[in-house]
């Protein structure tokens, strides 16, 4: 098979996680900002985490001849303290032409609080101007279905955001229907003991259509799988459903969100 | 769109659901033989659990939201990073 990566933390991973990814059949891996599972001390912390996703983390994928791409913010978690946002936002514009930057991402929500919500709006008055994808970090567990109606309408009160140029990930069963409903990308996230299993996954794709939907392993730092999307592959395969359904979703769809960018070279 | 008949579907799925299913039960054993008072998860558990045998259709997006936070204002700061899985109620949050 032949499937592409859409979001994953390879920062976080081996060498061993690329040569298994692409023994698998990964064409492209897509690496969106993220918390490194601490808080940075300064946005200096930030420049070397954003000179890492576009300088280095691209040369060691390549060494697996993997092409590898990236999304830049900082993300909800450490988005309390607004002053350390304001600085590392302000270090976006030095980046973000990057030749591996797809994007403003993983943005969103965490605990759905005030500041978290105004760092989200910066983000999206950044994406507004520069005309950039967005890709949307959706909250945890009880906070994910209030965080992703806040998220939705934060993006549609700037008429310059086209739902079409957003995914919002991390969806499950009582988000994912108003998240397509309004236009927007979904992404299915498929986690060992949180957010979505390769089986409940498939069941979302069998109500809710192929359209506007990927699915990624989030592979980071913690319990997590970098194969999760292959092996739910071999799921739907087991389920009966043909290659080219297959190949849609892990293969096509990623292609067709990410090519909004001109930057992203990979074709179907 | 389904491919599987039901019984493709039992055949593939009961054995993993059936030892989800003890191991349920093995937690709410747990639990009961634990001394203290219950919390607001473990209420929410077995709110969400009135779902499983109802007969509902989309059980797994009720017994989502059975944990979920249902207010829409956002919180005025961030005091913790970590989600607890359950709501713990305008009160406690």
């Amino acid at each position: 098979m032949r499937y592409i990566e859409p979001h994953g933390h390879m920062v976080s991973r081996t060498t061993d996680d690329y040569l298994a990814m692409v023994t698998a059949g990964c064409q492209a891996v897509c690496e969106p900002a993220f918390w490194a599972g601490f808080d940075r001390s300064s946005a200096n912390g930030f420049y070397d985490y954003f000179c890492q996703l576009t300088e280095h983390e691209p040369k060691r994928a390549a060494k697996f001849g993997l092409p590898h791409y990236s999304w830049l913010c900082i993300n909800p978690k450490e988005s309390e303290d607004i002053k350390l946002a304001d600085d590392v936002l302000a270090l976006i514009p030095e980046f973000i032409d990057k030749p591996n930057v797809l994007g403003i991402g993983e943005i969103g929500l965490n605990k759905n609080s005030r500041n978290e919500l105004i760092v989200l709006e910066k983000h999206i008055q950044i994406a507004a101007e520069s005309d950039q994808l967005i890709l949307v970090h959706t909250p945890h567990l009880e906070d994910k279905y209030k965080g992703t109606r806040l998220i939705m309408d934060a993006l549609k009160n700037d008429s310059r955001i086209k739902p079409e140029r957003c995914i919002i990930d991390h969806v499950e069963e009582h988000t994912i229907g108003m998240v397509l409903e309004e236009g927007f990308w979904a992404g299915m996230t498929l986690y060992p003991e949180s957010k979505c299993s390769p089986s409940r996954a498939i069941d979302m794709l069998e109500r809710f259509g192929t359209e506007r939907i990927w699915m990624n392993s989030a592979c980071d730092w913690g319990i997590s799988r970098p194969l999760a999307v292959p092996h739910t592959a071999f799921e739907m395969k087991q389920r009966g459903h043909t290659a080219d359904w297959i190949d849609k979703v892990t293969f096509q769809n990623p292609i067709t969100f990410m090519s909004q960018c001109p930057k992203f070279k990979i074709k179907p | 769109m389904n491919t599987m008949t039901r019984q493709q579907v039992l055949d593939m799925y009961f054995m993993d659901a059936r030892h989800k299913l003890i191991d349920l039960a093995a937690f709410l054993d747990r639990v009961d033989r634990s001394e203290g008072e219950d919390d607001f998860r473990i209420q929410a558990f077995r709110e969400a659990m009135q779902h499983l045998g109802s007969g509902d259709t989309d059980r797994a997006a009720k017994v989502l939201m059975t944990f979920s936070d249902p207010t829409t204002e956002p919180i005025p700061a961030a005091t913790t990073k970590a989600a607890c899985g359950a709501w713990p109620g305008a009160d406690n949050g």
